[in-house]
């Protein structure tokens, strides 16, 4: 009686997982090979969603633009980021004060971000007018309307806001570094930039590993500040995966294929995570059971 | 093998004469404080933009520069905002928003900390047989894009009659919040020490006694650091809201971005701006009299397990 | 091997004076042990002799020239640390030789050097391994070759062993020693443990709140210690004192426990100290006690004694049992006894 009490206790989370993470998974695989469109249906057709989605022009731009946007929002976030916390650690004088600057963008919703960041890049009375007036008349800065640039938008404004992120994280990492690591690097006589490249940055592989991860689910579920900064446009240049399959989902009625597409959008969230945590589980396993 | 090793002289250079003390200003030093300086002003400038648009009249945002100062300051646009302006059907300002937020981050904050506080102290205490596996599906499921399980959640909840209503937006958040949550007092009450339980277990605590006398009142800490990141989550969700809360609950993200994307006619940035600002003005006065809190929270579950 | 003069040396950290105008001279080739409880600035003084606190005032010289202004690596010294702090992601043999890669030492002599280290530690067979990989008496070789393949003038060790179980420490402590004698560098060692300043010092110097108690060989701080404090630091089990005071006949009295010394002491107040090994049971001594606690040690016991209310400890060797509450006499070797002003502590 009494061991069964800590089984009822986690019902809720088996519930959880069995129903609304496992359950949905397969019932979205399931109508990702149905002919659904307004309402689930039956009836099977195998893959061919699977190829009307890669027929799909505005699912392949969304595709295109993800890759584009994931690899220079990863990046410039882990450089900005990394920076930041380097130059926080040297020893400065209102380090609590940077931080709160630096870190305040996260508190921010992704619709806030995506508005404010809207308004500042509107071409004429964004940004670029402050700089007109500075004498620079011909300015301007447009690429929220320009077909091809709508999507560094985004990535400006989310890097905005995830940097900071990042730099806490990266903060904490270099602050869990033994101290006598810098000592004896000074008596060696290494140049900091040194220490920091051969010795610091292998040290804190998993930390930049985590990050790396945060990062690219973020990546992957992409899609608030899209609809606040540019819904999609202009047109749908800037179209993102999770946009499409939510437009499909409620507004176009086409289940099945955006249930396609939702598989899809597994596929790379799986591929990051099968690699991580089976190294975790092997680094736990060899430090005995963590 | 005690032979006496010569050793080649100390290769020593440093003069006599005084070297150079590491001074406070060298030019790298300087470099730095640029650097940072300038990533500052980065980082407020979208902040200070806000505050200043909504405190200026149209004509001053349509004819001066964005980064101005107000030349005639007025609260305005906040009145507007708050009370008028244009949310979809109705025109009563985002204040309704703003309610319905608080109706929903209330219970979508107590319930999945009591949910991750009871998930955890199980798992670390009691490690019940494959709770460990299931909380690893759990976490894996904190990864998965929300996409791939919205619709079948629709019509489960559609399906119990409660879709588009505040206990379904409330059980939503739940689902979702639960692997942090669980990670969050899972990760803290591994960190207390195991003889604590066993000392109450000897004393005849059952699961629920101990939990409600010995760890619950230990886990005050924690459960600060869970409900702020839970509030910020919820309060800055937008997706979520947007499709399980129903049209009388929806959230202030969802109203905002009604209020900013969906209007005809001119479109008055200043009212934007103020509607923006009210609507995170929640999560970041929370962030910024808890700091060191919200802070540890991201640590703490950023280091998935 | 260098020597180090540190003269009228003054650390301030944090607004708080550590060190207050410290002079010292420290011979080439010797030994010398910093000790003293946590808080006594002896980890302190040895980072500033390292460079990697700056001196707030007073000067510090090694091998003849002025370092107090100059960069760690530029000071001639090596520096063995008591975390090891290895480069966790670098191997054996990259450790050792990293900061000569810095330094643009050519190869050939950087590869000398280091099979010139590791063939002394013994570290040939670990030098491809990364630390993780290493025992902890390892991992402090490894931190001692790094720190030798500088061929500095002066070696710098900060509690070096206190990371390591007692056997290994014994181990190491004993390696360190034929490591002087073999090297012949100046050494100048921190530890807050008095068994490993015994058995590795030419010299000690006791440090109490930044201040020097005493700088000694190890028989001086040990038979003759300067003050009270020195006095209870060194030894264990530790030196007995008793409150007391001696009379116009150069007795020492304290209540029923009388002794008459041998070196004339001022009269009036006193604080004698006695060390457990120099009270000796003894069927027809001058004084009686009784037993209160019997500590067999093995090869000896440790009595406490009740001696009309003070108690005395005593180291026994041989093959005699004791049992407690048993009433016997004892002497006190007079000749080896201390006397402490109460009021200063310092030796009279």
């Amino acid at each position: 009686m009494r061991a069964a009490t800590p089984y009822a206790a986690l019902l809720p989370m088996a519930l959880t997982v069995i129903v609304a993470y496992l359950g949905t998974m397969l019932w979205t695989l399931r109508t990702s090979f149905t002919a659904s469109r307004t309402f689930p249906s039956d009836k099977f057709i195998g893959i061919t969603q699977y190829t009307r989605l890669f027929d799909n022009e505005r699912w392949m731009l969304s595709l295109h633009n993800l890759a584009v946007y994931g690899l220079l929002f990863i990046l410039a976030c882990l450089v900005i980021g990394f920076l930041l916390a380097v130059f926080i650690d040297q020893n400065v004088s209102g380090e609590g004060v940077l931080r709160t600057v630096f870190l305040y963008p996260y508190a921010m919703s992704f619709v806030a971000t995506g508005l404010v960041w809207q308004w500042l890049l509107t071409p004429g009375t964004g940004i670029d007018g402050s700089i007109a007036a500075l004498g620079f008349p011909d300015f301007v800065f447009d690429w929220i309307v320009d077909q091809d640039l709508a999507i560094y938008t985004i990535v400006i404004a989310t890097v905005w806001q995830s940097a900071g992120l990042v730099m806490a994280l990266m903060l904490a990492g270099l602050r869990g570094i033994d101290a006598d690591i810098w000592k004896a690097a000074r008596l060696d006589g290494i140049p900091a930039w040194r220490v920091y490249v051969s010795i610091i940055l292998p040290m804190l592989w998993p930390t930049v590993a985590t990050v790396f991860l945060l990062l690219a689910t973020s990546v992957v579920k992409l899609y608030d500040a899209v609809v606040a900064m540019t819904q999609g446009g202009p047109g749908t240049a800037s179209e993102v995966p999770a946009k499409f399959i939510m437009d499909h989902l409620f507004l176009r009625s086409n289940i099945g294929l955006a249930s396609a597409g939702a598989i899809m959008l597994l596929v790379p969230v799986l591929a990051l995570l099968a690699p991580y945590a089976y190294a975790r589980s092997r680094r736990n396993r060899e430090r005995g059971h963590a | 093998m005690m032979a006496q090793t010569t050793l080649t002289p100390p290769l020593v250079h440093a003069p006599v004469a005084v070297l150079a003390r590491r001074r406070r200003f060298t030019p790298a030093r300087i470099g730095i404080y640029v650097f940072l300086f300038g990533a500052a002003l980065f980082f407020l400038l979208p902040l200070y933009v806000m505050l200043v648009t909504s405190l200026k009249g149209m004509d001053e945002i349509r004819a001066g520069s964005i980064l101005a100062l107000p030349v005639e300051w007025t609260i305005e646009p906040w009145r507007q905002a708050w009370s008028q302006v244009c949310t979809g059907a109705s025109c009563e300002g985002i204040r309704g928003g703003f309610w319905n937020s608080v109706a929903i981050t209330v219970p979508s904050t107590i319930l999945p900390i009591l949910i991750g506080a009871i998930n955890g102290y199980a798992l670390s205490f009691w490690r019940p047989r494959g709770a460990n596996l299931l909380f690893g599906v759990l976490l894996a499921g904190a990864f998965i894009p929300v996409q791939v399980m919205i619709y079948p959640l629709v019509r489960l909840l559609a399906g119990a009659g409660i879709f588009g209503s505040l206990p379904a937006i409330v059980l939503v958040h739940l689902v979702f919040g639960m692997p942090v949550m669980t990670l969050l007092f899972r990760n803290y009450y591994a960190s207390l020490p195991q003889e604590l339980f066993h000392a109450a277990r000897i004393d005849g605590g059952g699961f629920w006694r101990i939990f409600l006398h010995v760890v619950l009142p230990l886990s005050v800490p924690i459960i600060v650091v869970a409900a702020i990141m839970q509030v910020t989550g919820v309060w800055n969700d937008y997706i979520l809201g947007l499709v399980f809360a129903g049209r009388d609950n929806l959230p202030m993200t969802v109203q905002l971005n009604n209020v900013i994307n969906t209007t005809t006619g001119t479109r008055l940035y200043n009212v934007n701006m103020a509607a923006t600002i009210l609507t995170a003005l929640v999560p970041l006065a929370l962030y910024f009299f808890s700091g060191r809190w919200f802070v540890r929270g991201i640590a703490a579950g950023a280091v998935k397990g | 091997m260098a020597n180090v003069h540190l003269r009228k040396l003054s650390i301030t950290l944090g607004g708080k004076p550590i060190i207050r105008e410290l002079d010292l001279q420290v011979e080439p080739g010797e030994f010398l042990v910093l000790l003293g409880p946590s808080g006594c600035g002896k980890s302190t003084l040895l980072h500033s002799i390292a460079g990697l606190i700056d001196a707030s005032a007073g000067s510090i010289e090694i091998g003849g020239q002025d370092m107090t202004l100059a960069d760690p690596s530029e000071r001639g010294i090596g520096m063995v640390f008591q975390s090891y702090a290895l480069y966790p992601t670098m191997t054996v043999k990259d450790n050792m030789s990293f900061g000569l890669k810095m330094a643009g030492t050519p190869k050939a002599e950087i590869a000398r050097r280091v099979e010139r280290a590791a063939g002394m530690l013994q570290l040939d067979a670990l030098l491809s391994r990364k630390p993780a990989q290493l025992s902890g008496g390892q991992r402090q070789r490894v931190a001692i070759g790094r720190a030798l393949v500088r061929e500095a003038g002066v070696f710098l060790f900060d509690e070096p062993l206190s990371n390591l179980d007692a056997k290994l420490r014994a181990e190491l402590r004993r390696e360190l020693k034929l490591l002087h004698a073999r090297l012949g560098s100046t050494m100048i060692y921190v530890t807050h443990d008095q068994v490993e300043a015994m058995t590795l010092a030419s010299r000690i110097v006791v440090m109490q709140g930044g201040v020097v108690q005493q700088i000694g060989t190890p028989a001086d701080v040990y038979e003759r210690p300067a003050n009270r404090f020195v006095a209870g630091f060194l030894g264990a089990p530790a030196m007995n004192f008793i409150d007391g005071e001696v009379d116009l006949h150069n007795r020492f009295h304290a209540g029923s426990l009388a002794l008459a010394l041998q070196a004339p002491m001022p009269a009036g107040p006193a604080t004698l100290g006695v060390r457990p090994e120099h009270v000796h049971p003894d069927e027809h001594g001058p004084l009686a006690g009784t037993v209160t606690l019997v500590e067999p040690m093995g090869n000896h016991q440790v009595l406490w004694l009740d001696c009309g209310g003070h108690v005395l400890s005593a180291i026994v060797h041989g093959p005699e049992r004791f049992t407690a509450g048993q009433g016997l006499r004892f002497g006190i070797d007079a000749a080896r006894v201390s006397l402490f002003d109460p009021a200063s502590g310092a030796r009279l």
